[in-house]
């Protein structure tokens, strides 16, 4: 028993923590009288705040949504302390800037920040995270109502931050839906994001990340990656970005990523690199595109194997003749061949360049004969008398059957 | 004139061609409109019936029709009859017949499975494609007296028409690669028929995505109601001026 | 009736009509005669608008044919080869000139349907008939419209000796009424008791338009075609 009561102690530390409770009023004060560790339940009601800025390590829970509102004037929540949860609000109408950069929920240089389960509605940022590490952004459902890119923000917006972990969100209507510059080290997984006016992802400057199991739906340009190495991509689903200069993915000096088992459906392009290098492609499926992939010539070492060519109008399209890439294993449904081992690989290689798609790209105006007589029969003799697409952009061991992906 | 047009009419509806004709189209139509998954896909494999088989078949059916009612016309031209009379019935005869086969072959069928503005666009400008290459081959009989010359004529003008015209502005483009071109190509479309009809069909569709900044432009213009109305005019002038020409050349021809 | 005043026409290069003047008067039958290419049927082309002759005019009733068609209401037309639209039977071919060329107040002439036993063929598609028959329906077809003017291309080839007769009775029964009647034809013999009056071309000239009776007395001869011969052997 002498021994069971510092032992007790030790383990019931949360003991010693405080739980308050906000029913209306200043959720501030609430906040200012709260120490570290403590826990504050705030109830539906009508708070006076302005801004309220967290500086202690609390535990900030809503229950059954209160609604704090920035009135179109002030960022709604400020996070300017390490181990901060944030769970369970109803946050609208933040504050509008052309300046600075509002948000409802904003992270300024803190650890260990939890923000889960909140309900973010037309803010200009949703949730913002300034030098964040090893926070979570969990379970948010995130819309606003831009109509113009420059007056819009994005709805999860990371900046110089690290090991963050955005899962399960649910974005639309904002300029990017996830942003990402200068973050390392971070995860992306099960995010939902459609309906943004520029892209539904867009990184820049990040390296060592991952995303996993998206969806990126019908954003004005689909996702964009830039500046970056080492990123993964898997299983995400890329699909409806429809339009001129719209992409399901689109690859900007990248190196050194994996483009895995995902799916690209109804994308202008369904994926689009420019400078990219070292990159490999497997295990995607490209379905009624308009370019399964477009691989512009300063792209090399991308390996594109293993992956399913579907109902898409060009294939691939690419703008030059040296080509330092790969194609091999995949499955192309243009593919005419034959296999008469049976071993399940066609025989001929497959050239999925088309006259046509090398025509249009050193020459756009051309797309004024799309669908016309001439085009499908230059691309008919070109099949036969190969002259003018790259020479070794072929896939040698073409799939007689698609992959079940 | 109704009279003859009647006749005309009578005649070219017993034709085994035309039956043929239509009969190929309805086939073709249906196998498609059942075979894609989706109406707009549908539409987009039609497209190159229309823009192909449509002009072609329209073109050489009626030079052949001319030149083998040549008689007939005598006949016609002995009579009281005014000589614009006797030519503007057996255009219409012509017109209005090959109009009512792409109307059963293609036209309902579009109407039955795909009646968006896409499928109405295309049965549109089916009708003024037939329309335009009936008069162009009127033209083309008229300039030749000869039948294995005047058909061979006409095969050249659709040739021409579905893919020459094409390659000039390919060769064009590339000459002239250096200049911006995505606006003067909107004045080039209009010197070709079957482009024309084309673009206004892919402007409907969503596919036109993938024409990029030239489909920009195009949209732009073609989208406007002046656009619009510049684009039927031309369509309709093109229906209008060779049978014109054709008229005036058979008003002055010896029988 | 009909006078052609210096008609000239060429086909390319080979003068068809060479400043051919004629004048064509009621009650007359001319017979237009010449050998073969000597532009007897571009003449008749052009009296009916089907030829546009490059200088010269043709008046009907002192009235220029040119760029007219009413004219035509008067004149019936049986051309050297009548063909019709392949599909249509007779019948619908003679309900189709009746249909198109319907005039009010002037009566049929059925007289040859009849005579030429077609409403038996009616039903008879014109790509299946011969050469005979159709020159049957051309001729009723001519004879149709009870037209003031008859102009007849070698109305008698191709028809057997009875059709041929029947032809002919109907021609002289009409020439009385007091028609013009301008016939072609090469086989001379058979215009014999028809004609009143004869114009030899060649070459594209009208070479003489004379009446039947100052070309006898000329020639010395009877028979029209023995007199035309004599007059061919002579000229050269």
């Amino acid at each position: 028993m002498r021994y069971l009561i510092p032992i007790l102690l030790l383990f019931n530390l949360p003991v010693f923590a405080k739980t308050h409770v906000a029913k209306g009023g200043s959720l501030q004060q609430v906040i200012n009288i709260a120490g570290n560790g403590d826990t504050i339940l705030v109830y539906p009601a009508s708070y006076t705040d302005n801004e309220i800025v967290i500086t202690r390590s609390v535990y900030l829970k809503g229950v059954n949504y209160p609604v704090l509102d920035g009135k179109k004037k002030h960022e709604v929540i400020a996070i300017k302390a390490n181990n901060v949860t944030v769970d369970g609000f109803k946050i609208i109408r933040s504050g509008n800037s052309s300046i600075e950069d509002i948000a409802g929920i904003k992270i300024y240089n803190s650890k260990n920040v939890v923000i889960r389960n909140n309900i973010l509605d037309d803010t200009f940022f949703g949730i913002y995270s300034q030098y964040g590490t090893n926070c979570t952004i969990e379970g948010n459902k995130i819309s606003a109502y831009g109509k113009a890119e420059l007056q819009s923000g994005n709805g999860i917006h990371c900046w110089k931050s690290d090991s963050m972990r955005i899962i399960n969100n649910n974005i639309t209507g904002h300029r990017d839906g996830i942003y990402f510059e200068f973050v390392t080290n971070a995860i992306i997984w099960r995010n939902n994001s459609h309906g943004n006016i520029r892209y539904g992802l867009h990184f820049m400057f990040s390296n060592n990340d991952s995303y996993v199991s998206n969806i990126f739906e019908n954003n004005g340009a689909g996702v964009a990656v830039m500046y970056s190495h080492n990123v993964k991509m898997f299983r995400n689903f890329f699909e409806e970005n429809w339009g001129d200069a719209a992409y399901g993915l689109l690859l900007k000096e990248i190196s050194d990523s994996y483009i895995e088992g995902n799916y690209f459906t109804r994308n202008t392009s369904g994926i689009f690199m420019e400078g990219a290098s070292r990159i490999h492609v497997s295990k995607n499926t490209f379905r009624s595109n308009g370019w399964g992939m477009k691989i512009q010539a300063s792209c090399m070492e991308i390996n594109v194997e293993r992956n399913n060519f579907l109902n898409n109008t060009f294939d691939v399209g690419t703008n030059g003749n040296l080509v330092l890439n790969k194609f091999d294993k995949n499955y192309w449904d243009k593919y005419e061949g034959y296999d008469i081992n049976k071993d399940k690989i066609g025989d001929i290689p497959f050239r999925p360049v088309s006259m046509y798609s090398m025509i249009v790209e050193k020459n756009p105006p051309a797309m004024i004969l799309f669908r016309s007589f001439i085009a499908a029969l230059l691309d008919k003799t070109e099949k036969i008398l190969p002259s003018l697409t790259p020479e070794n952009l072929k896939d040698d061991r073409p799939l007689m059957k698609p992959l079940s992906l | 004139m109704r009279k003859i047009i009647k006749y005309v009419i009578a005649d070219i509806l017993r034709n085994k061609i035309v039956i043929a004709y239509t009969i190929v189209l309805l086939a073709l139509s249906l196998s498609v409109f059942n075979l894609e998954d989706n109406a707009n896909k549908g539409l987009l494999s039609l497209l190159n019936i229309v823009l192909i088989i449509v002009p072609l078949i329209s073109i050489v059916f009626s030079t052949i029709y001319v030149y083998n009612s040549s008689e007939f016309i005598e006949l016609l031209v002995s009579q009281p009859l005014k000589r614009k009379t006797i030519w503007l019935s057996l255009f219409l005869g012509l017109a209005v017949s090959l109009a009512i086969a792409f109307f059963i072959g293609a036209g309902l069928p579009i109407i039955l499975y795909a009646s968006s503005t896409t499928g109405i666009t295309m049965l549109v400008i089916g009708l003024m494609l037939t329309i335009i290459f009936v008069s162009i081959a009127v033209l083309a009989s008229v300039t030749t007296r000869d039948k294995a010359k005047g058909i061979g004529k006409s095969i050249l003008l659709w040739l021409y028409f579905s893919i020459l015209f094409d390659g000039l502005v390919l060769f064009f483009l590339f000459q002239f690669a250096d200049y911006p071109l995505e606006k003067p190509m909107v004045a080039v479309s209009a010197l070709n028929p079957i482009d024309l009809g084309r673009i206004l069909i892919l402007l409907q569709l969503d596919v036109s995505a993938l024409m990029g900044y030239t489909g920009a432009i195009f949209k732009d213009f073609f989208g406007s109601s002046l656009g619009i109305t510049i684009a039927s005019t031309v369509l309709i002038l093109w229906a209008v001026l060779p049978l014109l020409w054709s008229l005036k050349r058979f008003n002055a021809k010896d029988l | 009736m009909i006078i052609a005043s210096n008609v000239s026409k060429r086909f390319g290069k080979l003068k068809v009509l060479d400043d051919v003047s004629v004048t064509c008067n009621k009650g007359e039958c001319i017979a237009l005669i010449g050998p073969n290419g000597s532009g007897k049927t571009t003449l008749i082309k052009s009296i009916l608008g089907m030829v546009v002759p490059d200088s010269g005019f043709i008046t009907f009733n002192g009235k220029n044919i040119l760029h007219d068609w009413e004219y035509r209401k008067h004149i019936g037309y049986m051309p050297q080869i009548g063909r019709y639209p392949d599909n249509m039977s007779i019948g619908q071919v003679i309900e189709m000139m009746k249909d198109i060329r319907h005039a009010k107040g002037v009566k049929m002439d059925e007289d040859l349907v009849q005579s030429f036993g077609l409403p038996a063929l009616f039903s008879k598609r014109m790509r299946t008939l011969s050469g005979g028959t159709r020159q049957k329906v051309s001729a009723s077809l001519a004879f149709l419209f009870n037209p003031d003017v008859l102009i007849l291309d070698e109305p008698t080839a191709g028809l057997d000796p009875v059709a041929s007769e029947i032809l002919k009775e109907k021609i002289t029964k009409e020439k009385q009424k007091g028609k013009l009647v301008l016939i072609t034809s090469h086989i001379l013999s058979e215009l014999d008791d028809l004609v009143t009056q004869v114009v030899y071309m060649q070459d594209g000239k009208l070479k003489f338009h004379k009446s039947l009776q100052d070309l006898q007395k000329d020639t010395g001869e009877e028979k029209l075609n023995k007199a035309i011969a004599s007059i061919m052997l002579r000229k050269p």
